[in-house]
């Protein structure tokens, strides 16, 4: 591996670093399109981005299991319902390697999904919701308010098929209902190589109706099992490759700890319409590699590829200039209180 | 120095796993070491520039 590129693994690190310490989520999801569109081959793009996501969870998770904000029943819950979601997952995208269309389908899959969730994002962000799935990192671990849980988890919570699971924030669930959720996060974790957490955690808060910060807790804790798990399946049939995933790793333990710090000093919803930006960026960058590869256009991989970092760098850039311009403020007021 | 290619795969992907892991520990540790040392100096040089 040349300088060039191990130092380009570890910059791309640092920012999605920096953007998972801030979001709690939003990472593992740019690295598998990069790898695409670089040219490694879908099972070692996938592999790689999913033990990728699992040395970030681990980090990540570490901290906020002294925040308490984990509800371990529910996590060991999810990881079953995972489990069996990602090799389904992996089976597919084996089996359409065999085909020679799996790179096609899931650069498809991601478009939509990406693009999806970049529209209702920014939509929120501009209309100045404050629902959308992101972190409210001030919010308490407290019972959770009727008003507060979305309309779909009412419905959901309502299918009262036995057993019946109560879970942090007196949350009351049929435990087929959160199988059903998990399998099917699941299986998009394994399809696409990610952690699962733009899916996930958005998924028990707006699905099961589990309070954000426990939401975001309990995804993180539930990644380190299915992206250890999802590596481990890739990394037996060759699909884990070190000289990408330590790099990547390196970087993003430091920049989740710039991005960590950040969330005390940045109020997030000034960055949300960054980060619905950036992950219709990343639908465009896999669009366009697409249609390059349709009409075989080669410069269109390069357009690609720096719309996927423009997209990391804009946001993770957003994130710690808000953060240094707030210190700079809070330091003239405090200056000026004193005068 | 063992060579791991000479190991069945389910050992391989062990290993392959286990040196992820052993990497986010260490940088967990390492980095929180040097947040430590230098993080409290590093904000306030930002803010008095």
């Amino acid at each position: 591996m040349s300088l060039a590129l191990l130092a380009l693994f570890v910059g791309f690190g640092l920012l999605i670093g920096v953007l998972f310490g801030f979001f709690g989520m939003g990472g593992s999801f740019l690295v598998t399109p990069a790898l695409l569109v670089m040219g490694y081959p879908s099972r070692v793009a996938v592999g790689s981005g999913l033990a990728f996501v699992f040395g970030t969870s681990v980090i990540a998770t570490l901290k906020h299991r002294d925040l308490g904000q984990v509800d371990y029943k529910l996590g060991v819950l999810m990881i079953a319902g995972t489990t069996a979601g990602i090799e389904v997952g992996k089976e597919i995208v084996l089996h359409l390697e065999e085909l020679g269309m799996a790179g096609s389908i899931i650069s498809v899959t991601y478009v939509f999904l990406l693009g999806g969730i970049g529209v209702f994002v920014t939509y929120e962000a501009l209309k100045g919701g404050d629902d959308d799935g992101g972190v409210d990192h001030d919010a308490a671990d407290a019972e959770v308010d009727a008003d507060d849980i979305p309309d779909i988890a009412k419905t959901i919570q309502s299918y009262r098929v036995p057993p019946m699971m109560t879970l942090r924030g007196g949350v009351q669930v049929s435990l087929w209902m959160i199988l059903g959720v998990a399998f099917a996060t699941g299986l998009l974790s394994g399809f696409l190589g990610v952690g699962g957490g733009f899916i996930r955690m958005p998924a028990l808060f707006y699905l099961i109706g589990v309070p954000v910060p426990i939401a975001v807790g309990t995804d993180l804790f539930e990644i380190v099992f299915s992206g250890g798990i999802g590596s481990f399946l890739y990394a037996m049939d060759g699909g884990v490759d070190l000289s990408i995933v330590l790099p990547l790793l390196a970087g993003s333990a430091l920049g989740a700890r710039v991005g960590s710090a950040a969330t005390s000093i940045v109020d997030e919803s000034e960055i949300k319409v960054y980060f619905g930006l950036m992950l219709l960026g990343g639908a465009v960058a896999v669009a366009v590699r697409e249609i390059g590869n349709v009409y075989g256009i080669g410069v269109f991989d390069t357009v690609s590829l720096v719309l996927i970092l423009g997209s990391a760098l804009l946001v993770s850039g957003a994130v710690v200039y808000s953060s240094v311009t707030a210190l700079r403020n809070e330091a003239r007021s405090s200056s000026t209180i004193a005068d | 120095m063992i060579d791991v290619t000479s190991l069945p795969p389910v050992a391989q992907a062990a290993a392959l796993i286990g040196v992820v892991l052993l990497e986010a520990m260490v940088l967990y540790v390492g980095y929180g070491a040097a947040e430590q040392a230098i993080g409290e100096r590093l904000i306030e040089r930002i803010k008095n520039t």
